[in-house]
């Protein structure tokens, strides 16, 4: 089946709207996804296996439904019980650190970014299991490489299974209105682009408040657009750049054209202030338009079709200054059937399952493998473009720098974020505000 | 059985008894035995006291980070500490936020136990009410402050903009350090006054009514009664809820990481939520211990105040009160 691009949103409208499963990922998933001829590898299952898995809390609800319906449909064909935990975000980590730590509990573990370099002496290595979907589903992305091997290796260490990135949403009446036809690409503009916003009475918004995604992704857009970085090549922090400062004092003056109370913000701050109508512009992942798409609500929906999406403006960047929050999936060495937590995973990343898993999510975890962005369901709708190419990506958290227990602690701690938003309120000097980031940052690097 | 065979008995007994074998002898022994009668004690207190403490201790001399058990590294962490000044600032924070919020939990606390004490109508069911804001678990009662505080959907700034017209723009409760750091000051008070009115009023409770009839035979004006009366026959309750509220508030971590999780950039941390956030989400369980370590001097200090500076009493010191 295929959706010209012009009646999709209507579709997409119409079938989100009915009903909480779309139609258009389950119809399309099975026959689109163009795969190599490759050997499936034999995993000998082991006698009488069960798992254990525990995996992130769904953010809208199809990426629970079809990972549930995609593991019944494992269990009904190799009678191997699979239970699966959904835990929300904040308490993953401590869960994950006290299963890797006891050697005891889950056997399969999905976490964020950093996690399986950080416990990488305890996982079960996977280099057979992604070879073998990477040859059959056209290679993966540069992101799931960085990610899923062990640094400067071919070893993998983890699986990714998907990751979100957060490009320009923005309302296309309003930013017309102002005189622009899209999200320009330079900084000057992007800031003029802001200041006509905020006078016309639609400020935007993004948040340098305590808010895990939206504050961290928004400060290192502000550094990749400046050149500036965390660390060099080495993992030796170079934060304290006249780069950086250069971004503190534009971010200073994009601070003064957004909406009020952006430094309190948490992770819904701008969901909640884009769906009221508070602010005209926001970087978010899919699942802000998903949820308008999704609302029962007529001016909502209105809201929707008037939403467009773009990737972040490029600024000095010579390639997109965005990247991604990835998510793997980690089999640990204390498992006893590590050979069926493997069948498991390849199972669900074969097209099958995968193909309605993300199609259903509109592609809220955007593929790790090449071959899922043939999809007919990315061309259903053209504002969910941007999304589609979430790991293929040259930037990652402590970037330029080896990915590491550091450039997680860098990123959990804030410490980027805490630097920008104590120099945009004017707090310190953008000076003072870099050097006291790079002290704190270099303790981490330090450690590890 | 009469006295006197009942000596005979003994005295036979005495003479024909073979020397007592050793788990016998142990056994007569008194401290042997104290020793055997305390043993679960200490075993729960060892448990489930000295253990996580010792731990703690423990860690926060080591460089462990969640995933790595770390090694001794002496007082470094302290060291660092020293230097960091988001660390001070949470020190700094912690203090004026425990002394703000108690001295308004007991003045307001204190005001409505007084109110309640008096014969008014519906009286069980205005103090069941009153404990409302303490038996909601705080999670739920700070999300509620947090949509309060919110900069675009409070309901006071709502209010105050769009009912009643007093000002132009949405209040930024949270955006800025000192407005935030009264924001959630306003919520612990809040939270807090239950309490102390409650356990204020039971103290009102226990004052013989005759006391106040023999000062109103005196001549005695209401101040009077309450400076020399109420005052001093609540002081005893008024040390325990203090120290009590004192160390609450110091080591409060829910409201405070509900509501603005330490931001606008790290200027509303206390301590207790530092050190978890620098321990869990950061990983760096060293360092978030040895924040946790320097609160004990704190606690230490604010107990000892409360105890002995407000309400020293010979009960306290384990004797009859007089």
């Amino acid at each position: 089946m295929t959706i010209s691009r012009r009646d999709s949103l209507a579709l997409g409208a119409a079938a989100l709207g009915a009903a909480s499963i779309p139609l258009i990922g389950a119809r399309a998933a099975f026959d689109d996804v163009p795969t190599a001829d490759v050997k499936t590898p034999e995993f000998k299952v082991e006698k009488g296996a069960s798992l254990h898995m525990i995996r992130p809390a769904k953010f809208i609800d199809p990426d629970e439904i079809f990972w549930k319906k995609n593991t019944e449909e494992f269990i009904k064909k190799t009678g191997i019980e699979v239970k699966v935990d959904f835990v929300s975000w904040e308490d993953l980590r401590p869960q994950l650190a006290v299963v890797a730590n006891t050697g005891a509990g889950a056997d399969i573990f999905v976490s964020f970014g950093a996690d399986p370099h950080i416990y990488a002496d305890k996982l079960v290595e996977m280099t057979d299991l992604a070879e073998y979907l990477g040859a059959k589903y056209g290679g993966w992305y540069p992101l799931s490489l960085l990610y899923g091997q062990k640094w400067k290796t071919k070893n993998w260490l983890a699986l990714p299974l998907g990751g979100g990135t957060g490009p320009v949403l923005y309302r296309k009446s309003w930013v017309n209105e102002v005189g622009y036809t899209s999200i320009p690409n330079e900084l000057d503009k992007f800031l003029d682009l802001c200041q006509k916003l905020q006078k016309a009475g639609h400020p935007w918004g993004m948040s340098l408040g305590h808010a895990l995604g939206d504050a961290n992704g928004f400060s290192e857009w502000l550094l990749w657009t400046h050149n500036a970085f965390v660390v060099d090549e080495k993992g030796k922090v170079a934060l304290d750049s006249k780069e950086t400062i250069a971004a503190l004092k534009y971010a200073t003056e994009l601070q003064k054209t957004m909406i009020p109370g952006t430094l309190t913000w948490n992770d819904v701050g701008n969901n909640q202030a884009y769906q009221s109508g508070a602010i005209g512009m926001t970087f978010n992942g899919v699942s802000l338009y998903y949820s308008m798409l999704k609302s029962p609500d007529a001016k909502v929906q209105a809201m929707a079709a008037d939403t467009f999406t773009q990737d972040t403006p490029y600024g000095f960047s010579k390639v997109k200054p965005q990247s991604a929050a990835p998510i793997s999936a980690m089999i640990f060495k204390h498992s006893k059937y590590p050979n069926a937590a493997k069948e498991y995973i390849r199972f669900m990343m074969e097209k099958e399952q995968y193909g309605l898993w993300l199609s259903s999510c509109l592609g809220y975890w955007c593929q790790p493998l090449k071959a899922y962005s043939k999809m007919n369901f990315w061309n259903s709708d053209p504002k969910l473009k941007p999304f589609a190419g979430a790991l293929d990506s040259q930037f990652y958290d402590g970037y330029k720098g080896p990915i590491s227990a550091a450039s997680a602690a860098v990123i959990a701690n804030y410490t980027v974020v805490d630097m920008f938003a104590s120099a945009v309120s004017g707090n310190v000097t953008p000076e003072a505000a870099a050097k006291q980031a790079a002290r704190a940052a270099e303790r981490y690097y330090k450690k590890a | 059985m009469d006295a006197t065979t009942a000596d005979i008995g003994l005295q036979r007994l005495t003479f024909t008894r073979k020397p007592d074998g050793i788990v016998t002898r142990v056994f007569d022994n008194k401290a042997f035995l104290v020793f055997l009668c305390l043993l679960p004690t200490i075993g729960l207190l060892l448990v489930f006291l000295t253990y996580p403490l010792g731990l703690g201790l423990w860690l926060s001399m080591t460089d462990a980070t969640i995933g790595q058990p770390g090694e001794f590294i002496g007082f470094d962490n302290f060291v660092y500490l020293m230097e960091d000044p988001i660390f001070w600032m949470s020190v700094t924070n912690t203090i004026f936020y425990t002394t703000v919020a108690t001295v308004g939990k007991f003045a307001l606390g204190l005001w409505l136990a007084l109110l309640l004490n008096h014969h008014i109508p519906f009286k069980a069911f205005l103090r069941a009410i009153v404990l409302l804001p303490w038996i909601v678990p705080t999670v739920l009662s700070s999300i509620a402050w947090w949509w309060i505080y919110s900069p675009q959907f409070s309901i006071v700034s709502y209010v105050i903009v769009d009912v009643l017209h007093l000002r132009d723009t949405y209040i930024n409760f949270l955006g800025t350090p000192w407005p935030a750091r009264w924001s959630l000051i306003v919520a612990n008070i809040w939270r807090g006054i239950p309490f102390v009115a409650i356990t204020l009023l039971a103290g009102l409770q226990t004052i013989s009514p005759s006391l106040y009839e023999a000062a109103l035979l005196d001549g005695a004006s209401g101040w009077q009664k309450f400076r020399r009366i109420t005052v001093p026959l609540l002081m005893p309750i008024l040390a325990v809820a203090l120290t009590l509220s004192v160390l609450f508030t110091f080591s409060d971590f829910q409201l405070v990481y509900a509501i603005t999780r330490g931001g606008p950039f790290n200027t509303t941390h206390l301590m207790a939520t530092l050190a978890f956030q620098r321990a869990i989400p950061g990983a760096q369980l060293g360092e978030g211990a040895a924040i946790a370590v320097s609160m004990i001097p704190f606690l230490i200090g604010a107990t000892l105040l409360c105890f002995f500076g407000v309400g020293r009493r010979k009960w306290q010191q384990g004797e009859a009160n007089d």
